[in-house]
């Protein structure tokens, strides 16, 4: 049953190497053409930064400058609009006939999703490259070391994908890209519902146990103090957990979700 | 090269929950030829086409392709085929080479040969011109030829093609079948599924008649011909009364009835002692039969004849030119 299998089928590892990294030019060309994916990758952060720090942050008391507050909420949201689009991809991909294509020439379910997977985190990198860049010039002033921007980054990557490899999976259950697109709508909206906007202690008691454990919060704690230079304290290693289980439940159920979709 | 057939099916079935859309299917395909699938919307011939491609299991029987089983040895079976289906398998954000040089990676070819063989593929399918263009410009033809290039890319020995002209303009059909008749030339087996007796006809060295899922027939074009009445007088009654008059006095014998043209047929060996016979005895006082045509059996007849349904025909605005379509007009001749 090597369709099952997401470990990289060892009788033929460079062979398995060589479709992932296809897969990947793939998804980062396809990426790049699709006008409409690519300007909410380039736009949304823009704007919701603005948004976010113009409009709403006046309004918000965090104890700093809410730009200063906002800028990991935002990386967060974008991940999470990014998510619709990997999405669709993989659903397209499985539903337009090219998946028999792929499967016909025996190229493994990880290269196929892999493919979408990388090119979605490198989507979001960019996006934050962005992010990071608007902020900037608007007064927001980071004072963390270059190990805590690695450590940033590196959870970073990690939240970016454990949340593409769930839209991944999202894409391979839904039966249309219309509705991959919908059933990403919990994720953009997750982040509101943590401390990536407003501190917690603000929110109605009932939401506050959510938002106080739900992956967005270490998140964005951890991020928050490893750029502001000062001492993350657990949220880190939470963080690190959730988006590692979230990757791991996420590589096997997609696991599953292809093996089912495509058995029959 | 063996002898042992490319593909060989025995005993096939596969149900989709309740319906059974395989009910025992037996197949023999031999290597360096073009064998038609045909049947209607339904009969399951892309099923079939997908359980040798190994995208779908069966639930009993055996299918060896390449002498290896679909199932259990479908990693050996899947270096070997190609199959092109009903809907274009190619990035439409990519560029026609871009689509082609990610098919030739993924089928374990180095960059340079990769590079060598896109180009030639390219030529080949008359797409050199729009090679750097996104495949979101190109028309159904064009599209439909890059797939068919993709399919080929790792020059596989059998090739599958799921309905390889639905839906293309005449030139593109007449490409197409060009394509696929040099396939086989060069030594592919092609399996190929229609719905249109024409193209079974122009293309295919043997055809199989899919219908309800099983094969109800397989043959020659001439074999399959021969399995109807060769020849059929068709007389054309002068008026109504003339018609059931006819009829009445063929009864069982009539192999044709159409009221509409007033036409009734009857098996004739075709010779002129026959017709005559015939035609005193249907007719003894000659007045009632106003013509009469010797007509040759065409596919049609053999599909009416077996499936007891008529075949779907191609459009009229795909039609193919009249030169190509009279092979399988009704070949109508007055002698005696």
């Amino acid at each position: 049953m090597s369709d099952l299998t997401l470990t990289l089928p060892t009788a033929r590892p460079a062979a398995a190497i060589r479709d992932t990294a296809t897969m990947i030019g793939r998804g980062v060309r396809l990426s790049r053409r699709n006008l409409e994916a690519l300007i909410t990758a380039l736009m949304l952060p823009v704007i919701l930064m603005l948004l976010f720090v113009y409009l709403f942050g006046g309004a918000i008391n965090t104890g700093t400058r809410y730009v200063t507050y906002v800028v990991p909420g935002v990386i967060l949201l974008c991940a999470g609009f990014g998510s619709a689009t990997t999405a669709v991809s993989v659903s397209q991909d499985m539903t337009n006939g090219i998946i028999d294509r792929f499967r016909a020439m025996d190229i493994s379910a990880a290269a196929l999703i892999a493919g979408h997977v990388v090119a979605s985190v490198i989507r979001n990198a960019v996006s934050t490259v962005l992010v990071f860049g608007v902020a900037l010039a608007i007064g927001y002033r980071p004072h963390g070391s270059v190990a805590e921007w690695l450590g940033a980054i590196a959870i970073l990557l990690m939240f970016m994908a454990a949340v593409s490899w769930f839209a991944a999976t999202v894409g391979l259950l839904a039966s249309t890209p219309e509705a991959a697109s919908g059933f990403t709508f919990g994720v953009m909206f997750l982040p509101y519902a943590s401390s990536a906007f407003v501190p917690i202690d603000t929110m109605p008691h009932w939401l506050q146990g959510f938002s106080r454990h739900q992956p967005c919060t270490p998140v964005t704690e951890s991020l928050r103090s490893l750029l502001a230079g000062q001492p993350v304290g657990s949220h880190a290693a939470t963080a690190i957990a959730w988006c590692a289980g979230i990757l791991a439940v996420s590589m096997v159920a997609s696991t599953i979700a292809f093996w089912r979709r495509t058995t029959n | 090269m063996t002898n042992e057939p490319a593909i060989a099916i025995d005993g096939l079935t596969k149900a989709f929950g309740t319906r059974t859309v395989l009910g025992g299917v037996d197949l023999a395909v031999e290597r360096g030829t073009i064998h038609a699938l045909l049947g209607p919307n339904g009969a399951g011939k892309t099923t079939l086409v997908r359980i040798l491609a190994t995208l779908t299991r069966p639930d009993a029987g055996i299918a060896l392709v390449d002498g290896r089983d679909v199932v259990r040895d479908r990693h050996h079976v899947r270096r070997v085929i190609s199959l092109t289906g009903q809907y274009a398998a190619v990035d439409d954000l990519q560029t026609g080479e871009e689509n082609l040089r990610m098919m030739a990676r993924l089928g374990g070819l180095s960059r340079s040969h990769a590079q060598s063989r896109v180009r030639r593929l390219l030529g080949q399918f008359d797409l050199t011109d729009v090679s750097r263009q996104r495949v979101a410009t190109y028309s159904g033809g064009m599209r439909r030829r890059l797939d068919l290039a993709a399919s080929l890319i790792g020059a596989p020995a059998v090739v599958f093609l799921d309905e390889p002209s639905t839906g293309l303009d005449l030139p593109s059909r007449q490409a197409m079948w060009q394509v696929i008749r040099s396939l086989a030339g060069s030594g592919v087996t092609v399996l190929l599924t229609t719905q249109y007796l024409e193209e079974a006809d122009q293309l295919a060295d043997r055809i199989a008649v899919l219908d309800g899922g099983r094969i109800i027939a397989d043959g020659t074009a001439s074999e399959l011909k021969a399995r109807v009445a060769e020849q059929r007088l068709d007389i054309t009654a002068r008026d109504g009364t003339a018609y059931q008059q006819i009829r009445d006095r063929l009864g069982e014998r009539a192999a044709l009835a159409d009221p509409a043209r007033r036409v009734v047929g009857v098996a004739t060996d075709g010779s002129a002692a026959h017709v005559r016979v015939l035609l005193d005895d249907i007719d003894p006082e000659r007045i009632a039969v106003s013509r009469f045509a010797i007509h040759t059996a065409t596919l049609d007849d053999v599909f009416l004849a077996l499936t007891g349904h008529a075949p779907a025909t191609i459009p009229d605005d795909l039609r193919s030119h009249p030169a190509s379509r009279a092979d399988l007009d009704t070949k109508e001749s007055a002698h005696v």
